[in-house]
């Protein structure tokens, strides 16, 4: 093999940088679960929990359209054809009260940072 | 061009018809595993073939005036004459794509001004490096955010490169710019092949298939971002699982996601068998990696078999007699080489 020391410390340095998700996730923390805490008290949210879990977002951004830009304040819910208030602070928040036991559970893990809190408060039960 | 599309189509409705079937930990755990394996093992295995082939003669690239008398000036980047400058070369080459700047398109253009007839023209051509350029530097941005899925706590880099990426603040989850131009590049790519009626003359399905396979991770993936979402966090406690080696079921994740990671998984097996090992192949080349320094040292072909030498000593011990015969001027004169 020729020029061997540089070949075998590039592949080294290869096979190390390839591997990196596998031994870089012992630097940090397990994740297993995301550890979200729902408010108690509410059984059910305004949609089913798949499409709230994985859609909420673009809810959000449908009731910020909606509310902001077409004054339309009323939303019908696809699941029980129930009406409710367009309204972070006033629908959300309500039962969705501790910003750190809920929204930041995943948010924070996955490095999600929505611009809601430039204009909204967040959300800290009890204080 | 349609057998490759055909074909990295049939993978995508595998994993997605398997994914529905219930096999989702076959597409999830298994192939994520051999897939890895494979594709260390196989750059490996490429790279010790490269390095154990001889390079005969020595070949770099001349780009400019090669080392000469002090009163010329070198051209030291396209063509070094020393280590240092082959590294700084192939630091260019790497990171800038030097030698694709310098491509040329060579057209035939009929009923010329000039010539009054039909004239071949060359033009320098910056398409090709500017789109590539875009394509790998947005693949490995978008590589490196991927790295959100697999720490925990994410590292404040990621944040900030997520945070750049998103600046534009569209829609929600935020738009990311390298995933849209990653898009657009790739397109190119393809689109030259398939428009450029020379170019594709000479492409074959090695050619199409890993554009293909990059455009279905990628519109894959800003599918599963953007259209048909997935739970994140569900997909990290997945890919957690994976590189902690306590793989959790994937039955309850999004089948497009089975799809994505199917197709990275076969980018990942098909990667040390294709053109895409460019990547550690650069370093390989003999064009690229050896100093312009071939009037000064010199280059012995490795595979030369070793000389027979017949020193002129050896010589005059077999002929002396003849020699002193014929009168031939000698070192050792007969009587001396008897005594």
């Amino acid at each position: 093999m020729y020029n061997a020391k540089a070949v075998i410390a590039g592949i080294v340095v290869l096979a190390v940088l390839f591997t990196s998700p596998f031994w870089m996730g012992y630097f940090g923390s397990d994740y297993t679960s995301t550890g979200v805490v729902l408010p108690k008290g509410e059984k059910s949210c305004i949609e089913d929990t798949d499409f709230m879990r994985a859609q909420h977002m673009r809810l959000l951004n449908e009731w910020r359209d909606e509310a902001l830009r077409n004054e339309n304040r009323i939303y019908v819910s696809a699941k029980d054809g129930k009406k409710w208030t367009i309204s972070l602070q006033n629908t959300c928040v309500k039962c969705h009260s501790n910003y750190k036991e809920f929204c930041e559970k995943c948010h924070v893990a996955n490095s999600v940072y929505p611009y809601c809190w430039t204009c909204h408060i967040i959300p800290t039960e009890g204080k | 061009m349609f057998e490759s599309l055909l074909l990295v189509l049939l993978i995508g409705a595998i994993a997605w018809a398997g994914a529905s079937m219930g096999l989702a930990s076959l597409f999830g755990v298994v192939l994520p595993y051999a897939a890895v394996v494979v594709f260390i093992a196989g750059l490996a295995w490429r790279m010790m073939y490269w390095a154990k082939s001889p390079v005969p003669f020595a070949i770099p690239t001349t780009g400019g005036q090669e080392e000469s008398l002090d009163f010329i000036k070198q051209d030291k980047l396209d063509c070094p004459s020393t280590k240092w400058g082959v590294f700084w070369r192939m630091v260019l080459e790497v990171l800038l794509f030097r030698s694709l700047f310098r491509n040329t398109y060579a057209e035939v253009r009929e009923n010329d001004p000039i010539s009054k007839g039909p004239r071949s023209i060359y033009y320098s051509s910056k398409w090709l490096w500017c789109f590539s350029l875009l394509f790998h530097y947005c693949f490995l941005l978008v590589f490196i955010r991927h790295f959100r899925f697999f720490m925990d706590p994410v590292p404040s880099c990621i944040t900030f490169v997520e945070s750049i990426d998103g600046i534009m603040q569209i829609g929600s989850p935020r738009f990311f710019m390298t995933g849209g131009i990653l898009l657009a590049a790739i397109l190119f790519l393809l689109g030259r092949r398939i428009f450029n009626q020379r170019l594709r003359y000479i492409s074959l399905v090695n050619d199409y298939f890993p554009l293909w396979l990059i455009l279905g991770v990628v519109v894959s993936g800003i599918c599963l971002r953007y259209f048909d979402k997935t739970e994140i966090a569900q997909v990290k406690i997945f890919i957690m699982g994976l590189t902690h080696f306590a793989p959790v079921s994937a039955e309850h994740l999004n089948a497009m996601f089975i799809v994505h990671l199917t197709l990275v998984c076969t980018l990942l097996l098909y990667f040390p068998f294709s053109k895409l090992v460019h990547m550690p192949g650069i370093f390989f080349s003999p064009t690229r990696n050896l100093p312009n320094n071939t009037r000064r040292v010199r280059h012995v072909n490795p595979w030369n078999p070793p000389k027979q030498f017949f020193t002129y000593a050896e010589y005059e011990d077999a002929y002396r007699d003849a020699m002193a015969d014929a009168g031939l001027p000698l070192e050792k004169q007969p009587e001396k080489a008897a005594e």
